[in-house]
């Protein structure tokens, strides 16, 4: 049993000291703490050796001894600390992630281009006070046709091939179709509300036609229609400029040509200049470079059809044609998703190939 | 409708280029769809063909000489058809042509044919690009001026219109004059018309009276004898030619002639064939045949008009001739019809006969009765001029209701009120006068006179149009809506279903729209064609594949979803919203908006990392999609039992129900149905909601806000011992009927060892809670105890290891 004098005390902590400083895993340490500082550890038992001694050497051996015990504490709390360091930084360098590789994909989910492209022209119109309404996609001959100022028999139906539902009413006539317009919607608006009306009406159409690049039998349309008192086609021209412009920048420019739309009167086309190239600005003579896919180099691009509301169609609804007027207009989504994404292709639209939809 | 500018020019000066006048015309509503060229030949004359010798080493070729007037050369021809003095298109060496044998356009060398030397080419159309003929050459007519650069002689500029159907007018070269007129500051000059006549009068000749009146308006005819029936001159062949008709014969020739000139249809009879010199014009009779021109036998209806003689119809009024009256080589006396029918009835007719022709193209519009005797003398005049005869004086005109020349009043007030602008009523004056109205101007309003060859201009707003695509919509100033915005109350419908697309989207689903119409096969693969009510009909499918309204969402789906995995092994998850179509008797069908899914594939998405344990979607997959939806939709409390649905699988299907009201179904698809889709590589899940159930199962009021605890909740585990047959959903719903209760969480089900047959462990999370203390431990066991004595009570579950 080693005596508790100060020269072994003093001893005794260098070595523990020592051997504390070439100590580099937690176990050893734990080791070294049980040896010296254990309830059976060396320091430990020097300590109990002092009740043997007088009291005055108690007290300065004693002093001692708590202050050797306190340095063997903090040199163990610090070489404990300092292992630790050193094993996060090993841990550190041996345990590196490849940051490159690719994270973990969560599920992907899209909206389809036709309802992003749907959305985003009907908000350019609720933007200018117009409701967003939605009717049938079976419709009587009635409203796709008659009440718009196109009777049986007249010419003009050719130019809405039509798919009949197989169904015959009470005259032996076929008068279920699937519509060929959204604009079936005018009448039925106007014959539930009185004026003023503003409305979009975003929907499903069809018609009978061969499918190409730039025709689908199945396509979107979106119908608006205004009317009230004071409704000019000065006002068509100002709302279907905002929304070109809402649509294709502030720059746009709009162009209208005379067409022919049995419900409305007069009836125009309306075409915005070429977001693509400059063949709108040109001189006459002028070549430019030439080659542009958007406007076949013709500098404008037709986007819809419009006009003001005819008045038999009012008069059909019971507004008065002499106080009322209004405009209406229609256009494919289709062919501005196509315009905008430089879709080539409008078949594209309803194969849902993933690898198609997921581009937008 | 081609309309030459060669042709065109006989009326109007064409004194802008091509293209910009195909602008114009566009722009005032007569769209020009192309500019078609004809000629730009370079090196390509006028020649004649001074002699002609056989090759020395080929049988079937020609040694030719060739002449410009100013030189002269040898050409090997392989044509059957060439011969001395002919009047040829004669390609000189340097020349660019279409060759037939490489199928590209080259220019010519001088080249040695069997020996002989070639200095040049004697050219069919094809070579031109005048058409398709390869098998001889073109001959000229014999004044063709020689020497002169074929382009010069031969070349043209055809605009092809795109009409829209309103602009009959423009289906004729002097409407196309009078709307360039009007658009270059041009005038138009009709034809002088005028012709000798001799002998008794027409009305003697023939006998013409108008049964129906209702659908024959106007029937004006002469009389020509002693014609010469025979090819066209050259002129009015070209004339045809390039407008796209065919010639036929001299007679027949110059009633296409006038068609095109002035949009009156004509028709000519023999007038020998014709019995007892009269015509009626009558509804067929029941059972009445008429062979027309074209051979073909045609059963009539009472709702067909004929002409007839005093015995049988002779032609089909306004669509086509009989071939017992037709003219052939043999006919010396012409009975030339220029008549008026009804537009609804020509249109029925050619309709119903599968007959569209150019005179039903026009009359199904509406001509106008002033038109007949203008084209009828035309005609008349032309058939004396290229077939000789002399014609009987005077026309039979058969008028039972003249017509008085229309007019409409234009308004400056409607003219303000339809444009937005102000316009001096001087430019509107010009602008319907620079068109052919002829106008009488009051103080605030025009009269204006519809010209004859305007059919579309009927009111006040046509007029409005007309002023308008003259004087320019650019002229109409842009103006932004003043007038006040209506009231709206947004459609929940629409709100709820973009919500719900946006969720799912968010939700890791891809939205596809599927077409509506599908075929009986794909329905029956998703057992959707039977039951009570089959699905509705399309009388005119394009093709079986798209002939039936879909009644569900599922056929498409499932299609797509195959047609996809040809190309990815990946997770698919798809939804559609939209409509199913169901049939109503007497009635449009009711549109039901639905929304559906399927999903299939790994849970992860595919990556580097282990995938192991990723057994792929299944039942809960599509449950809790589901689950989050209703709840962020903010449908409280639905509830799911076990179901049958045609597509879900038996046992593996759920109904999904809210206030007693079924919100759709979820389950996993039946691998039978799954099969015929091809759809081999593992179980789809998925499922379908309607829309409007959704709606319907909103709450009432608006979103409250629930307060957050203020006490601390106590949380027990609870493992249950309960019987399989009890639905875990069951067990749920009985602990979350304690007051106490706050939430219960299923963390853990087993069966197996330590639990008997027959019964199954489930494990529950209960968090007990109270809104005004925290509840002590007592309280939490007497709550605890009483939970168990009802759950025992219920469903006889007792605590496991009891």
């Amino acid at each position: 049993m080693v005596q508790p004098t100060p020269q072994n005390i003093e001893a005794l902590a260098s070595a523990a000291l020592g051997e504390l400083s070439a100590l580099d895993s937690p176990e050893a340490l734990e080791q070294w703490r049980i040896a010296y500082l254990g309830r059976r550890g060396s320091l430990t038992t020097v300590l109990r050796g002092l009740s043997g001694l007088e009291i005055d050497e108690r007290r300065s051996i004693g002093a001692l001894a708590n202050r050797v015990k306190e340095s063997l504490e903090s040199g163990l709390e610090e070489r404990s600390r300092e292992i630790s360091e050193a094993a996060l930084l090993r841990a550190a360098r041996e345990d590196r992630l490849d940051v490159t590789l690719p994270g973990r994909p969560p599920a992907e989910g899209r909206l389809h281009p036709t309802t992003q492209i749907v959305r985003e022209i009907c908000s350019a119109f609720t933007g200018m006070g117009f409701s967003v309404v939605e009717g049938p996609e079976v419709e009587w001959d009635h409203y796709n046709f008659e009440m718009l100022n196109i009777p049986k028999g007249h010419p003009a139906r050719d130019m809405w091939n039509t798919l009949w539902v197989d169904y015959t009413n009470e005259a032996g006539e076929q008068s279920m179709l699937l519509r060929t317009h959204t604009s079936p919607m005018q009448a039925r608006v106007m014959e539930r509300q009185d004026p003023p009306v503003r409305v979009i009406v975003p929907g499903k159409c069809y018609r009978y036609e061969a499918t190409d690049a730039t025709h689908e039998w199945h396509f979107y349309q979106i119908e608006g229609l205004a009317v009230d008192e004071g409704i000019t086609f000065a006002n068509l021209k100002g709302t279907l400029y905002e929304f070109a412009r809402r649509l294709f920048g502030e720059e746009r420019k709009i162009r209208f040509r005379c067409d022919y739309f049995p419900f409305v009167e007069p009836g125009v086309d309306m075409s915005i200049d070429c977001f693509a190239c400059d063949a709108a600005d040109r001189q006459p003579g002028d070549e430019g470079e030439g080659g542009c896919r958007i406007c076949r180099d013709s500098g404008w691009i037709e986007i819809m059809g419009a006009g003001m509301v005819h008045p038999r169609v009012l008069a059909g609804v019971g507004y008065d044609p002499d106080r009322y007027t209004g405009f209406a207009f229609g256009l494919g989504p289709e062919r501005i998703a196509m315009l905008k994404y430089g879709i080539d292709d409008i078949r594209h639209f309803y194969a849902n190939d993933l690898r198609f939809l997921r581009q937008f | 409708m081609k309309v030459p500018l060669s042709w065109l020019r006989q009326y109007v000066d064409v004194n802008i280029p091509a293209s910009d006048l195909a602008h114009r015309l566009t722009m005032a509503g007569v769209e020009v769809g192309e500019v078609l060229e004809t000629g730009g030949w370079s090196e390509v004359y006028v020649g004649s063909v001074t002699a002609v010798r056989p090759h020395p080493n080929a049988d079937r070729l020609r040694l030719c000489t060739v002449t410009t007037g100013r030189d002269e050369a040898e050409v090997v021809c392989g044509a059957p058809n060439v011969a001395e003095g002919q009047k040829i298109c004669f390609a000189r060496v340097g020349a660019h042509l279409y060759n037939a044998h490489s199928a590209r356009h080259e220019t010519l060398a001088a080249a040695r044919i069997r020996g002989v030397e070639s200095q040049g080419m004697i050219c069919s159309e094809l070579e031109l690009g005048l058409g398709e003929d390869h098998t001889g050459i073109i001959v000229l007519p014999d004044d063709a001026p020689l020497g002169e650069p074929l382009s010069d002689y031969l070349g043209d500029t055809v605009l092809d219109l795109e009409l829209t159907p309103n602009r009959l007018d423009c289906l004729s070269m002097l409407g196309v004059a009078h709307e360039v007129a009007a658009l270059t500051g041009g005038k138009v000059t009709e034809p002088e018309v005028s012709y000798e006549e001799s002998g008794p009068p027409a009305s003697e000749r023939v006998s013409i009276s108008i049964a129906d009146p209702d659908l024959c308006r106007r029937y004006t005819a002469t009389v020509i004898d002693g014609v010469r029936i025979g090819p066209s001159p050259q002129w009015l062949q070209d004339r045809l030619t390039r407008a796209g008709l065919r010639p036929i014969s001299n007679v027949v020739d110059v009633t296409n002639f006038v068609m095109l000139e002035y949009n009156q249809p004509l028709h000519a009879f023999d007038l020998g064939t014709v019995k007892d010199a009269t015509v009626i014009v009558r509804r067929a009779r029941p059972g009445e045949k008429l062979t027309t021109l074209d051979g073909v036998e045609r059963d009539l209806t009472t709702e067909n008009l004929v002409i007839a003689d005093s015995q049988d119809a002779i032609g089909l009024g306004g669509v086509i001739g009989g071939a017992n009256s037709e003219i052939g080589p043999e006919t010396r006396t012409v009975l030339l019809e220029s008549a008026n029918f009804a537009p609804g009835n020509n249109r029925e007719t050619a309709t119903s006969l599968g007959l569209r022709t150019e005179a039903t193209l026009r009359f199904e519009k509406g001509l106008r009765p002033e038109l007949a005797p203008l084209g009828l003398r035309r005609a008349t005049a032309l058939i004396q001029q290229v077939a000789g005869g002399t014609v009987a004086p005077g026309i039979v005109d058969v008028y039972p209701e003249p017509a008085a020349s229309p007019t409409v009043t234009l308004t400056m007030r409607r003219l303000r009120q339809s444009l937005g602008m102000d316009m001096d009523m001087g430019q509107a004056q010009a602008a319907l006068e620079s068109l052919g109205f002829r106008c009488r101007a009051g103080e605030t309003f025009l009269e204006a006179e519809i010209p004859w060859w305007r059919n579309d201009v009927n009111i006040e707003d046509d007029l409005v149009e007309e002023v308008i695509r003259i004087v320019g919509y650019d002229e109409v100033p842009t103006v932004m809506l003043s007038t006040p915005i209506p009231f709206h109350s947004p459609s929940p419908a629409i709100a709820m279903r973009d919500e719900v697309k946006d969720l799912l989207a968010a939700g890791g689903m891809q939205e596809v729209i599927n077409y509506s119409l599908a075929s009986l096969e794909l329905l029956e693969r998703a057992s959707a064609a039977g039951g009570d009510s089959p699905p509705m009909r399309i009388a005119n499918p394009m093709s079986s594949t798209h002939e039936y309204l879909r009644p569900t969402l599922h056929t498409g789906l499932l299609a797509t979803l195959a047609s996809n995995r040809s190309y990815s092994d990946g997770p698919i998850r798809l939804f559609e919203a939209g409509r199913v179509f169901l049939p109503r008797a007497g009635d449009l069908p009711e549109e039901a908006e639905v929304v559906a899914a399927v999903m299939q594939g790994s849970r992860g998405e595919e990556s580097w990392m282990d995938s192991s344990g990723d057994d792929g979607m299944d039942f809960f997959d599509a449950k809790g999609m589901v689950e989050w939806l209703l709840d962020r939709v903010g449908i409280p409390s639905p509830t799911w039992e076990p179901a049958e649905h045609a597509v879900y699988q038996q046992g593996r299907c759920a109904v999904v129900k809210a206030g007693g009201a079924v919100l759709g179904h979820v389950g996993e698809v039946h691998p039978s149905i799954r099969e015929k889709f091809d759809l081999d590589s593992g179980m789809v899940a998925g499922f379908e909601l309607s829309l409007s159930a959704l709606l319907g199962a909103m709450p009432e009021s608006e979103r409250r806000f629930v307060s957050l605890p203020r006490f601390p909740s106590a949380t027990r585990d609870l493992a249950l011992v309960v019987p399989v047959d009890v639905p875990a959903g069951r067990v749920t719903e009985l602990i979350l009927r304690h007051r106490m209760v706050q939430s219960a969480e299923l963390f853990d089900i087993y069966s197996g060892e330590n639990v008997a047959p027959g019964t199954r462990s489930l494990a529950f999370h209960v968090q007990f809670q109270a809104d005004d203390r925290t509840l002590t431990n007592e309280e939490v066991s007497r709550s605890l105890d009483g939970l168990l004595r009802t759950l025992d009570r219920e469903v006889g579950a007792t605590l496991r290891n009891q």
